[in-house]
């Protein structure tokens, strides 16, 4: 994390406010507290953000308001953020049917690192997972910090279809796939929550910032769950950050 | 009933409207029309909102046949458009009568085409937006390209034509992308090439590949080195950032977008421009050129005040029905009507070019000949100095 935040333009639209390069905790929860600071304290021009890893891209109107403008309120409010308290994010359980048709490749997962199924299926619903950020595609979350004990390299040949709901494995990396689409992901299991919805509001089941833990569930829960989910009475399940 | 069928897709043929803000966060792509420009002169000239929803044509536009009687105005690329076989006019609003075939012959000039209709087109609205975002299936008719036998509707029916259609002054009308080149502000990752990269990135033209599409367009030319490699940390993609991936060419990012990316971005191209790549072709070369990013919001500034004087001229022009034609018989103006009881020709004076057209009429009356001077005159739609 930098000593003090970068200001660079991104074109004549777009500012970028860098607090980092790096891929920690720390730099992720800086860009978390200015994203939900600039959502709560709204700068008239200011019309989309995206924040990421280490930087909140601030997309502005420049008819509204200017450069030079822009990077004051930033510097003010940024000012007011680290004066205040950071904000305390969620921890949303994600359900996940494991092993099985849900998850054909955890039997290699475990095989390949000396494990048992129950193991990975432990090992990887253990630890609360921080959404640094949503990307690549609608609703798609690249978490941190997964055990290295269940690394696993990707597939030799990428499938043609993953369902949507699959949670999956890449070398040192885990994610869920929201909507249905190729890829070479190990899957060890299917979560009943839909992580896209367009016709929800919010349309993403996750908000950059937030921590996850996956929570193993048997058919019964799964089956129950998914009526839960269509019928639109599902209650997003949270718990205390660790 | 709907406004008009599919009778062909066309290459690619998508509703877009000036895109979908505020789920960036989620990682939904922001998509909207490629040329946006041309999208809201288009919807300009129908006297629309400027970001209603029209349709965006790809090289081959489709075949559409008309099942009412409506207005609609065509702005961006000249794909040769034809109403009925003959060729229809680019830039300027028309009245298609019920039954009529709009086609296509190809691209003579650009790539991208909008056909707004009035009141924009009639799809719901999907988070904030009537875009299409194919890839998920986002927005639009049934998020995906138009194909035959798709019904599309415009929001506003059966209302009656504008009688005097303005055409888009030659000051607004978009230049030649060959006539100077990109314009673009350095960053956010500037820093993060050699002065080598920096001096072949501006002193080289770079070619349009084929690999280019709503995403983005992909350049070939010279390649553009890293001081340090061309991954970073990935953040948020500014619309006309300029990627440079590891084999040092650059990657244009446009409508659709990922939101996030982990390549390096050199330059961002400033928003006029934008338009102008949105309509080069494979093939096509394209230079760069700084700018500051004071300079880029002036000049944007600049369209909008030469946008908004060209709007005003539309609208004022609906409100007092001007018809812009005057047809005089021995130096005494006539007013006259078309079949929907609205002014065609006025009496008062025409203002700007008025072109004059004369011919001498002999026509025998109760049996007596009369010959009589015949005027027509013709403001071509032009607006106010």
């Amino acid at each position: 994390m930098y000593a003090e935040p970068r200001f660079l333009p991104a074109g004549d639209r777009a500012l970028a406010v860098e607090l980092g390069d790096d891929i920690t905790p720390q730099t992720n929860a800086a860009v978390r507290d200015l994203f939900v600071a600039l959502e709560g304290n709204p700068i008239e021009g200011v019309v989309d953000l995206v924040p990421s890893y280490r930087s909140v891209l601030v997309n502005y109107d420049p008819l509204v308001l200017d450069f030079a403008q822009l990077h004051e309120k930033l510097t003010a409010l940024l000012a007011s953020v680290s004066a205040g308290e950071p904000a305390t994010p969620r921890c949303v359980q994600i359900p996940v049917l494991y092993g099985g048709h849900a998850g054909p490749d955890l039997d290699h997962v475990a095989q390949h690192n000396n494990l048992t199924a129950d193991e990975v299926v432990a090992i990887h619903s253990a630890p609360q997972y921080l959404v640094y950020m949503l990307g690549f595609s609608p609703g798609f979350p690249y978490l941190g910090g997964m055990d290295e004990r269940i690394e696993t390299p990707r597939l030799d040949t990428p499938r043609t279809i993953i369902p949507a709901g699959s949670v999956g494995i890449a070398e040192k990396q885990t994610g869920v796939y929201p909507t249905a689409t190729p890829g070479g992901w190990q899957i060890i299991g299917l979560t009943p929550l839909n992580f896209f919805d367009p016709y929800a509001d919010p349309p993403s089941l996750l908000e950059p910032g937030d921590l996850i833990r996956f929570v193993p569930i048997n058919q019964a829960e799964f089956d129950a769950i998914v009526q839960e989910v269509e019928q639109g009475a599902y209650k997003t399940r949270t718990e205390a950050p660790e | 009933m709907a406004t008009f069928k599919v009778v062909e897709g066309g290459f690619y043929t998508t509703v877009q409207d000036l895109g979908r803000y505020g789920f960036q966060r989620y990682g939904v792509p922001v998509s909207g029309a490629m040329d946006v420009y041309a999208l809201r002169l288009a919807n300009i000239l129908l006297g629309n909102e400027q970001g209603n929803a029209a349709l965006e044509m790809t090289l081959i536009g489709p075949k559409l046949e008309f099942l009412e009687d409506t207005t609609i105005a065509l702005a961006g690329a000249n794909l040769a458009p034809r109403l009925n076989q003959h060729p229809a006019p680019m830039w300027r609003a028309f009245r298609v009568q019920r039954g009529s075939l709009l086609t296509f012959d190809g691209p003579m000039v650009g790539k991208q085409t909008y056909l707004a209709l009035p009141g924009g087109i009639d799809v719901p609205l999907q988070m904030g937006s009537r875009s299409t975002y194919v890839r998920t299936g986002l927005g639009g008719y049934e998020g995906r390209t138009l194909q035959p036998g798709d019904k599309i509707s415009a929001v506003r029916r059966g209302e009656k034509h504008r009688s005097n259609p303005a055409t888009i002054p030659n000051e607004l009308l978009p230049q030649r992308l060959d006539e100077r080149p990109l314009r673009v502000v350095m960053g956010p990752q500037s820093d993060a090439f050699t002065p080598e990269g920096i001096a072949a990135f501006f002193s080289s033209s770079y070619t349009v590949s084929q690999q280019s599409d709503r995403v983005g367009h992909r350049l070939e030319g010279p390649p553009i080195t890293h001081s340090r490699g061309a991954d970073i940390v990935s953040d948020g993609i500014p619309s006309g950032a300029v990627q440079i991936t590891g084999d040092g060419q650059p990657v244009i990012l446009m409508a659709d977008r990922g939101t996030t990316g982990g390549y390096t971005k050199i330059a961002t191209v400033i928003t006029v421009d934008l338009p102008k790549l949105a309509q080069t072709l494979p093939g096509n070369t394209v230079t760069f050129h700084a700018v500051s990013v004071e300079t880029a919001h002036r000049l944007l500034k600049e369209q909008e005040d030469a946008m908004k004087r060209f709007k005003d001229y539309v609208d004022r022009s609906a409100r007092t029905h001007g018809a812009g034609l005057r047809v005089l018989v021995d130096n005494k103006p006539y007013e006259a009507q078309d079949e929907d009881g609205e002014t065609a020709a006025q009496t008062e004076p025409l203002h700007g070019d008025v072109h004059t057209s004369r011919r001498s009429i002999t026509a025998t009356i109760n049996g007596n000949p009369y010959t009589f001077e015949v005027q027509v005159q013709d403001d071509g739609g032009t607006p106010p100095a």
